[in-house]
């Protein structure tokens, strides 16, 4: 186990630095935003950008990156959005408030996807389970944004009862904070507990139908025990790995969700680094989701071997 | 030595009677089949057919092909046609709107409506003879005190025709322009240019074009007969020293032949038209818009068209790029193994890595200029989009690979290529169509949450997108929640059928796994 773990993640830093230099190489040779002549913040930017290589061979300016993110955290100065301040510090402020959302989300999206997956693979077959699947069905198919359309019309316009917008500012506890991340929650959650029940419903389908059901069964367990006891049990050997999944995927957020609701995290920011050209944030954005994806793959394949010890990943036949 | 001799010439030489047929005259006692035999995609569509969501779905995404085929031709809009007033417009069709079904009426709501504002409607129902008035959806009566003595004012909730509600708007137009519309009101018998009024009758109002009466303050109230009900005098200029230019057309009831029709400003006329028949002059026909106008004033109804046909062209050019790289790529890593698989492999696991939005705007960035955005877009697609392919072709050349089949072709002489691609390839099939539906809708959504975001702007090439449009819709989603609900509606409906026609044709080509799901 150890040593699949340490392959993998050998592995994994493999791949992102490969990844992060050929990003870097093309962010490099796109042309230079012109700086701003009259800013007190320009001789800062014109020093940095000497410091960090520019007019040198990429892979002489790659080495500099590296050293400097590596020894110092150092991700260079924003040279549009935030002049002249440090990207990481930036990036640091926005991330508290996706991760709340994400992480109500996540919650939410838990105890609701299994119960409703529960109930589909129980009921199978009856008008239950039909609607059920028919409801997850449409609710994979249809992106988040069309429901935060929804819920953003009717919840806070017709009914009023929610704000707009996510209520701005850092007291990310209070009521009125909760209040207003509901719509963006609920829009980001019916995915996931779409997500959940399918995987819920599929595997415990598959397992109330194999023999140690019957057996369970057999020996007098009533129907609700050996369910609990025994087919919950295996479904979630699949289900909790997708969870963890899930818990690592929050921190990156969502492009479009946190642009309607005006939430000030990471997709927003991203989305700035984007349109506003600012090449520095925008490569620290970019190894950044790829850090989170890679990592997410791997929590996955190895919580499946904590889960259930009989599965041992990367094990030969 | 000498024996084997013998017996070789004993097989050698045996005598031809010896060649005779054993059973040539016998019965055949195994019977040829008499049903007819079915051959494996066949058999696929039968289970298709049994799938009921996945037939309706299937016969949705028909009708999605055919409206994007047809729309631009039941529509008498193209994505040019911008209306700079009827924008946001909600759906109009003029014959079903008389029928006073509540559909179809171009009907917005006005809060809080005073008694001036709802007289401003009646003074535009009374001169145009379009009454923007649908219905009065609330009355609420305030009793205030007014100088000592109890005052009763209302306030309305109004529901009415935004097409009927611009009314007259003022137009400065040539002098051969203002003789075009004369000709085409003796034409067609439609009144489109109406009386001037000059703004020293009604309180020096320049701004309102839809004040005709006579006013008693500058907010444009109406006078009040000796029972304080509004009434309607004409204020109609009879000054001929300022009409702008000679007219000789319809006029309006009520006319005797003095009042003057336009009014001059330098060069050209001044002239006040009714903007419902102005436009029904400029585009031939009157307004019907199926589906509404969004902000920028083009139709819904052939913008959704335009824009569903660039992503379904798109989304099948994808998914047939796609295929083919993958499916070469997974066939060579299939069928080779070894060393060469492991080594396609890692590629495709690096590449699998990238995260596609950065994929996208790093071509944007890049490709873009130089090759135009939509071909830039389709390279982002392409990128990342054939691993999928590329695995799923893998996976069926270990099954198939070792198989008997194979092994007699191979003993016959069929070299590697044609072992790949006539024998093996051929049974994938099914498994590989099955995903490219669906690729199909995973592309669709892409795109469109992209073209959403403002990241890839396709206006140019294809005229607009349907996430433009959600995006367009978006903006102005409390006052015309239609702009946005429309492509919503009609993009979540292409995208739930796509995927459950993908899930029956998965049911279907694999059976195994049916058993499983049921």
């Amino acid at each position: 186990m150890v040593k699949y773990v340490t392959q993998r993640i050998l592995l994994m830093l493999m791949t992102l630095l490969i990844i992060t230099f050929m990003s870097f190489v093309l962010i490099r040779m796109l042309p230079l935003p012109e700086l701003p002549s009259e800013d007190p913040h320009l001789p800062i930017v014109l020093a940095r950008r000497e410091a960090a290589g520019y007019n040198k061979p990429y892979l002489v300016q790659f080495g500099i990156f590296l050293k400097n993110v590596l020894t110092e955290w150092d991700w260079g100065v924003s040279d549009v959005l935030f002049f002249g301040q440090e990207v990481s510090d930036i990036f640091m402020s926005k991330l508290p408030a996706t991760m709340l959302v994400n992480f109500y989300s996540i919650i939410l999206s838990i105890p609701i996807g299994i119960i409703f997956g529960v109930i589909a693979a129980l009921k199978k077959n009856t008008w239950v389970d039909h609607t059920i699947s028919t409801l997850t069905m449409v609710c994979i198919s249809v992106p988040s944004f069309v429901y935060a359309f929804i819920i953003q019309y009717f919840l806070c316009y017709k009914l009023g009862w929610f704000p707009f917008l996510m209520k701005a500012g850092t007291d990310y506890f209070t009521w009125e904070m909760f209040i207003s991340v509901i719509p963006p929650v609920l829009s980001l959650s019916l995915g996931v507990i779409a997500g959940f029940t399918r995987v819920t419903r599929a595997e415990l389908t598959e397992v109330l139908t194999s023999e140690f059901m019957l057996l369970a069964r057999t020996k007098g367990l009533t129907k609700a025990q050996a369910t609990i006891r025994h087919a919950f049990k295996n479904c979630m050997v699949v289900v909790v790995p997708s969870i963890f999944g899930q818990f690592i995927g929050i921190l990156s957020g969502s492009l479009i969700i946190e642009k309607i609701f005006a939430i000030p995290g990471v997709g927003q920011l991203n989305l700035n680094a984007i349109y506003g050209r600012d090449y520095p944030m925008f490569m620290m954005l970019t190894v950044f989701y790829v850090t989170i994806s890679l990592v997410a793959s791997i929590v996955v394949d190895i919580s499946y071997g904590f889960i259930d010890p009989r599965i041992r990943m990367g094990s030969r036949k | 030595m000498q024996n084997k001799n013998n017996m070789n010439y004993e097989y050698e030489h045996i005598e031809p009677e010896k060649f005779a047929f054993a059973q040539l005259d016998a019965d055949i006692h195994d019977k040829k089949l008499e049903t007819k035999s079915r051959g494996y995609f066949a058999d696929a569509l039968i289970r298709f057919k049994k799938n009921k969501s996945s037939v309706i779905a299937a016969y949705i995404i028909l009708i999605i092909i055919i409206f994007t085929i047809i729309s631009p031709l039941l529509s008498p809009y193209d994505i040019e046609d911008v209306d700079k007033v009827y924008t946001n417009a909600p759906p109009f069709v003029r014959v079903i709107s008389d029928l006073n079904l509540g559909i179809m009426n171009g009907a917005v709501t006005h809060e809080s409506q005073n008694e001036v504002q709802y007289a401003y409607w009646q003074g535009i129902a009374k001169e145009t003879g379009y009454n923007p008035l649908i219905k009065i959806v609330d009355t609420y009566t305030t009793v205030s005190m007014f100088r000592g003595q109890e005052k009763t004012s209302y306030t309305y909730k109004l529901q009415t025709n935004k097409y009927y509600e611009t009314g007259v708007v003022y137009r400065t137009v040539s002098y051969e322009e203002f003789q075009k519309i004369q000709d085409f009101q003796n034409e067609t018998g439609i009144q489109v240019i109406y009386p001037y009024v000059e703004s020293k009758d009604i309180y020096n109002i320049t701004d309102n074009p839809n004040i005709w009466y006579e006013v008693s303050d500058a907010k444009g109230t109406p006078k009040r007969d000796a029972s304080g009900n509004f009434v309607f005098n004409p204020v109609y200029s009879k000054n001929t020293n300022m009409a702008g230019a000679e007219y000789n057309s319809l006029r309006i009831e009520g006319d005797d032949g003095s009042y003057i029709y336009s009014y001059q400003k330098s060069g050209a006329v001044h002239i006040r038209v009714c903007y419902y028949n102005y436009y029904t002059y400029l585009n031939g026909h009157e307004p019907i818009y199926i589906f509404g106008t969004n902000s920028l004033g083009q139709d819904l109804f052939s913008a959704i068209g335009v824009g569903s046909r660039f992503s379904l062209v798109f989304a099948l050019v994808v998914s047939a790029i796609n295929l083919s790289i993958g499916a070469v790529y997974g066939s060579i890593q299939g069928y080779y193994g070894g060393v060469i698989d492991l080594v396609l492999d890692r590629i495709s696991d690096i590449l699998s890595c990238v995260p596609f939005t950065v994929v996208t705007i790093l071509f944007q960035f890049h490709l873009a200029q130089k090759v135009g955005p939509v071909v830039s877009f389709l390279f982002a697609f392409v990128l990342t989009g054939w691993i999928g392919m590329a695995a799923l072709t893998r996976k069926q050349f270990y099954r198939f690979k070792s198989q008997e089949f194979v092994f007699a072709a191979r003993t016959l002489g069929a070299s590697d290529a044609r072992l790949m691609f006539k024998h093996i390839f051929p049974n994938s099939l099914g498994t590989i169509i099955t995903s490219c539906a669906l690729v199909i809708p995973s592309v669709i959504s892409s795109e469109t949450s992209l073209t959403y975001l403002g990241i890839i702007n396709l206006s140019e090439l294809a005229g607009t997108s349907i996430g433009t449009l959600m995006s367009q819709g978006q903006t102005s989603m409390t006052t015309s929640p239609h702009a946005m609900f429309f492509p919503a509606l009609y993009f979540s409906l292409l995208l739930i059928s796509f995927n459950l026609f993908g899930n029956g044709l998965r049911d279907a080509f694999n059976p195994s796994t049916r058993g499983v799901e049921d």
